[in-house]
């Protein structure tokens, strides 16, 4: 497709830690194209911030990446140098983290900060640094953008950090924008605020974007592809409305127990919950990591090949051993009253 | 933050006063000055009559006060042993010592910054056990032996440089060396951990993933952040240098307030131990208070606070 911006094809990263190896991204792939927002959801220590990092050539330095293709605007980034990398990051694809207390510098004002990106990527001239920079803060909901250029990142609440944050993402006209949890630190009220600030800004630039997160709730919202990822792997993936509609994994159906829907989840009612904890990935895994947690585990799910998913057409795919008949009509039967 | 200077500034001035109080009483009440200006002869009439000549009849208190009125218009009265003003004699000297300490601090940061960084870009490499062990050698080597050393190496076999005196800038080269090596392992080792921790830090993070080159990434966002310490305990090292030199003056016979301060102890000669301590003191709170308003500057958190 001519609107892709990122492909990645079988990534996997490793690092090497004392008990021996730990792969806590075994393989994993996806597309995003212009406009299109990709929500990447598992729980915490899936590899979800792992694979983003992997994708800004940003990992720790013991880690090791792998992939058949990562390929960005039609480049091939594999095996591009260090310094080269850095002229794409912060430039044409740009991230947002977690934590918007800590992310920015506390000694530099947060024009210093805003102004910088641009001057490296874009073009040396401070002037139209400083109006990209007020007019992306205006953009963020800042009110008095120019007046707090000046300012310094603790003098500005977590929310409007995180806003500072986004802008900073914005500088350069970025084609591909990663946001690694960016609502998690935040205030419930911020969260929603945050959120429909940040997909209303991909509609109006064209972005691609790969939001990750834990928030199913957030998925349902804004997402057009989701990917559940769970111990590494990918375990369902495909269009949101569909996979909210049909989940097939095992994974998947119990993430979606656990946030409450509309119309659907009655007053009083308990929510569910995946119960367990997710496996030690140090070391040779084999079959589907998910058996010791699920209610329909069986035998032969220890000896699953966990890298050829069940595919069930416009993209919708899952790696379990159940067929899709089978989920279908359990479904059915969950939602007849 | 002009509030915050001026308070910083008030409590300097109050902790003046306590420090000359202190070392006033103190040493009046460790020697006897009229025993010291009368010498070993002097029989008890004249020991009676110089207490009567120079006041030390009366109070402590009313002396301190008779003393501190004085030194405050810049008159730190007489050596009782030279007979000199001792305005004048520190006057004469001070320019040395602090010539001595502000190149001996500026050797230790030269050395102990980069080192630091060079370290904590690898830890545990091969660079950082060799910065390591340079600090560790500068803490473990007493001062007078590594001076010794640099003296019969540098002086007596080969020549280079002049052991004693003041006159030439080659003599401030060893002095320098043996008193900024000393200051140099706690300021590397601060300078260590500090990038260390602020290379983990999510905004160097941050300063990555906006594509920064190393160089920005590591001295524009890192040692600006690691360096705030730093500062703080360079002012209090710089401090000692001031204060410490009295044994690096006394070996190298380069004639600072350092060397009198030696020679007025030998000889309890009290008007100058007690200007010398009155200035050594005022060193280290003037120094703190600019590492404090450095600081404020530094980190733009501080003086909200």
């Amino acid at each position: 497709m001519s609107g892709t911006i990122l492909e990645v094809e079988n990534l996997s990263v490793d690092i090497p830690v004392a008990a021996g190896m730990l792969h806590p991204v075994r393989g994993i792939g996806f597309s995003v194209s212009r406009g299109e927002t990709l929500c990447i959801v598992g729980e915490s220590g899936c590899g979800k911030s792992l694979t983003s990092l992997a994708i800004m050539g940003l990992l720790p330095k013991t880690a090791r990446r792998n992939a058949d293709r990562i390929e960005f605007l039609g480049r091939d980034i594999r095996n591009l140098r260090e310094r080269e990398m850095a002229r794409l990051r912060g430039g044409s694809m740009s991230m947002i983290f977690q934590e918007p207390m800590t992310s920015l510098n506390p000694s530099y004002t947060i024009g210093n900060q805003l102004a910088e990106v641009y001057l490296r990527h874009v073009e040396q001239s401070r002037a139209a640094a400083r109006d990209r920079a007020v007019f992306l803060l205006e953009k963020v909901g800042i009110s008095s953008a120019a007046s707090r250029l000046g300012q310094y990142p603790h003098q500005l609440s977590g929310g409007q950090r995180q806003r500072v944050m986004i802008a900073m993402a914005l500088m350069c006209g970025p084609e591909l924008i990663i946001a690694d949890e960016p609502t998690t630190a935040l205030d419930v009220t911020i969260q929603a605020q945050i959120l429909h600030l940040l997909a209303e800004l991909q509609r109006e630039f064209r972005m691609g974007m790969i939001l990750i997160t834990h928030d199913l709730g957030i998925v349902a919202r804004v997402a057009d592809k989701v990917q559940v990822m769970y111990a590494g792997k990918t375990v369902e993936e495909g269009p949101c409305e569909t996979v909210f509609d049909a989940p097939m994994h095992p994974y998947t159906q119990g993430l979606l127990r656990c946030i409450p829907i509309p119309g659907r989840t009655r007053r009083g009612e308990r929510l569910g919950s995946v119960p367990g904890i997710v496996p030690n990935l140090v070391g040779e895994l084999s079959g589907c990591l998910f058996r010791n947690r699920c209610d329909h585990a069986r035998d032969a799910c220890a000896g699953m090949r966990d890298d050829e998913p069940t595919r069930m057409g416009d993209g919708h795919a899952y790696t379990c051993l159940r067929a899709p008949g089978e989920i279908s009509g359990e479904l059915q039967a969950a939602e007849a009253p | 933050m002009p509030a915050y200077t001026l308070k910083r500034t008030f409590v300097a001035f109050l902790i003046l006063i306590v420090v000359s109080g202190l070392t006033f009483s103190l040493s009046h009440l460790s020697a006897d000055p009229a025993l010291t200006i009368g010498g070993e002869q002097a029989s008890e009439e004249d020991i009676q009559a110089i207490r009567k000549l120079y006041g030390f009849d009366r109070p402590i208190h009313v002396q301190y006060l008779d003393w501190l009125g004085r030194a405050l218009s810049g008159d730190f009265g007489e050596s009782y042993h030279y007979k000199q003003r001792v305005f004048d004699m520190v006057s004469e000297r001070i320019g040395r010592t602090m010539l001595l300490g502000t190149l001996a601090i500026l050797f230790a940061l030269v050395v102990s910054i980069p080192l630091g960084t060079l370290a904590a870009m690898r830890p545990n490499s091969i660079t950082d056990r060799i910065a390591l062990f340079i600090a560790v050698l500068g803490q473990a080597l007493p001062t007078f032996w590594f001076a010794l050393m640099m003296i019969i190496v540098f002086g007596v076999w080969w020549r280079w440089l002049p052991i004693s005196g003041h006159t030439q800038w080659a003599n401030y080269v060893m002095p320098t060396i043996a008193l900024g090596y000393y200051a140099t392992p706690a300021l590397m080792r601060l300078t260590r951990a500090g990038m260390i921790e602020v290379l983990a830090s999510d905004y160097i993070r941050t300063a990555r993933a906006k594509g920064l080159s190393p160089a920005s990434v590591l001295f524009k966002h890192a040692l600006r952040n690691a360096i705030i310490p730093v500062v703080a305990l360079a002012a209090v090292w710089f401090g000692f240098m001031l204060g410490g030199s009295i044994v690096i003056e006394t070996i190298f016979n380069l004639k600072g307030i350092g060397w009198l301060s030696y020679d007025a102890l030998l000889r309890s000669d009290l008007p100058v131990v007690q200007a010398i301590v009155l200035i050594f003191a005022s060193f280290y709170v003037v120094l703190t208070l600019l590492a404090d308003l450095l600081n404020a500057y530094l980190d733009p958190r501080i003086s909200v606070r």
